[in-house]
């Protein structure tokens, strides 16, 4: 059709009748495949304004013949996927947590489904691998080195409640003092104790600060970290002599942490994700790197 | 075609144009201008949401100086996948006292509708001093500098005002302890009664970037906890009509 246009010669082109300087306007008609394809949607727009929720009232907007909503849509789609989950769901959450493991088809549920809660909600702090961030205060969650245990059912009150946040009531808390900012120790006293730290986590120090830094550790630190420095999970005390460190073992960061002590804080998770979901990366984090 | 033939006839008659011209005009603009004036009504009535306070105001804007609505948007669509990710689908309500609204149609980076209390503040100074260091596949760029920038809220009052001539209905002494509620935010020593009392029990007060100055760095974390936090899902039941 519109083909048949074109091959028109201007000549015979009706014109409107306006002309400028001998110049004339063409008055062709739209390709009738153009007008029909115009009438047609003008068509189903008003067939789609009646079928589906469109103009706005005076207290609400027309509900639409098929009576559809994005909100019930979205809410069935949610509910058919839950229910095609309900059964081994009912089954995490009735299961007692030490169990999951042991029993074949929930385990692989678990660490599947925990897997993805764990990517989508933790690995911005932990690391999409769980390695945490080095340095940062983000433990590492793929070692056997816990803060505040790393039973399956130790990471699930972490995960629930969180730790040190202002929503939870029942979040882990401690807190360490500080030691320097609020002048609870004198500055060469951190410096020893700094140095028998060192000591303890087997680095290079200076042995007679470090001696007169046990002291200082034994009357200041041991309450928590306990007198081998081997912390405290009750209290969320972290082992001094190891390697891993949270916040970076080497003699400025110690004493940084000394001086002004760390908050590290995590969001409690049992309102955002439900109890399955909490099992679940519960028992995902526990496979990577969870102990007894 | 002979119908699309005649308008010739209304061009070569200045009146008829001129009246059939008027015509389409005043269709248009009912059209578009009438809802404007019962826009209120398509708002479902939700519990909590509230203006932001000072503090957090100031981070709205810090938020949209910087652009970050260009990567993030801040509307949870009614659909399986972002509900499942971000959490309850975005209310109309949620951004009745945001001008202009940051819903956005550009996510480079994720939506950050119910950001808040989804990472520690720590986590956001981290995050946004060098996004790499915590998230190393993101493509987000540094934005260092705002805990560089002391800020004191000397101009809040004012903003909060034209906000109140937008419709935010800031009452009189939520603008006159403007820039006390400013600053007391962000103090966790600081008597927060006030703030409390015009703003709710809900607001956090905390020093949000660590340091002892109040600077925009603790601004756009106070703004970005507060994000989708105001209601409580629990205690709703969503309108199927809306």
């Amino acid at each position: 059709m519109c083909a048949k246009q074109v091959k028109k010669a201007p000549a015979q082109v009706e014109t409107t009748g306006h002309s400028w300087d001998g110049i004339e306007e063409y008055n062709n008609p739209l390709p009738r495949w153009w007008v029909w394809i115009l009438y047609a949607c003008i068509v189903w727009g008003i067939g789609y304004t009646i079928a589906y929720p469109a103009w706005p009232m005076l207290t609400q907007a027309t509900q639409g013949y098929l009576g559809y909503d994005n909100r019930s849509a979205v809410a069935a789609e949610i509910k058919m996927f839950d229910d095609a989950n309900a059964e081994i769901k009912a089954k995490l959450v009735a299961a007692p947590l030490t169990g999951i493991a042991q029993d074949d088809t929930l385990n692989q549920y678990a660490t599947s489904a925990g897997a993805a809660v764990f990517k989508t909600w933790c690995a911005q702090c932990h690391g999409s691998g769980a390695a945490g961030v080095q340095g940062k205060g983000y433990p590492n969650l793929t070692d056997n080195d816990w803060l505040w245990g790393g039973d399956v059912e130790a990471i699930h009150t972490t995960i629930s409640h969180g730790i040190r946040n202002t929503t939870d009531p029942d979040a882990r808390y401690s807190e360490m003092p500080k030691f320097g900012a609020d002048q609870l120790l004198e500055p060469t006293q951190i410096g020893e104790v700094v140095e028998y730290v060192l000591q303890l986590s087997g680095q290079e120090h200076d042995a007679t600060l470090a001696t007169a830094g046990q002291t200082v550790f034994l009357d200041n630190c041991a309450a928590c970290h306990l007198e081998d420095g081997s912390g405290d999970r009750a209290q969320g005390a972290p082992s001094l002599n190891d390697a891993i460190w949270l916040y970076g073992g080497d003699r400025q960061t110690i004493t940084t942490t000394v001086y002004g002590a760390r908050y590290g804080v995590m969001p409690a998770w049992a309102g955002r994700l439900s109890e399955d979901e909490v099992r679940a990366v519960a028992v995902y984090v526990h496979s990577l790197g969870g102990g007894a | 075609m002979a119908f699309l033939d005649k308008h010739k006839a209304i061009e070569t008659h200045a009146t008829l144009l001129l009246v059939l011209s008027f015509l389409v005009v005043t269709i248009g603009g009912l059209v578009q201008i009438v809802p404007l004036f019962y826009i209120e009504n398509t708002i479902e009535k939700v519990e909590g949401v509230r203006p932001y306070t000072p503090l957090e105001l100031a981070g709205r804007d810090i938020y949209i100086r910087e652009g970050c609505y260009v990567c993030h948007s801040q509307m949870i669509r009614p659909m399986r996948d972002e509900v499942e990710r971000y959490g309850h689908y975005s209310l109309a309500a949620e951004s009745m006292y945001d001008h202009p609204f940051q819903w956005g149609s550009k996510r480079t980076g994720p939506d950050l509708a119910r950001v808040g209390g989804r990472y520690s503040d720590s986590w956001h100074v981290d995050h946004l001093t060098d996004p790499q260091s915590v998230v190393p596949e993101s493509v987000m760029p540094k934005y260092s500098f705002i805990a560089d920038n002391v800020i004191d809220g000397r101009y809040i009052a004012q903003i909060m005002n034209t906000h109140r001539m937008v419709g935010v209905p800031y009452s009189d002494e939520q603008i006159a302890e403007a820039q006390a509620d400013f600053a007391a935010q962000a103090d966790p020593n600081a008597d927060t009664a006030g703030l409390l009392e015009r703003y709710g029990d809900k607001v956090t007060v905390s020093n949000f970037d660590g340091t002892p100055e109040l600077t925009e760095m603790d601004a756009i974390i106070a703004y970005l906890q507060v994000l989708g936090t105001m209601v409580d899902f629990s205690t709703f039941t969503p309108d199927p009509t809306r």
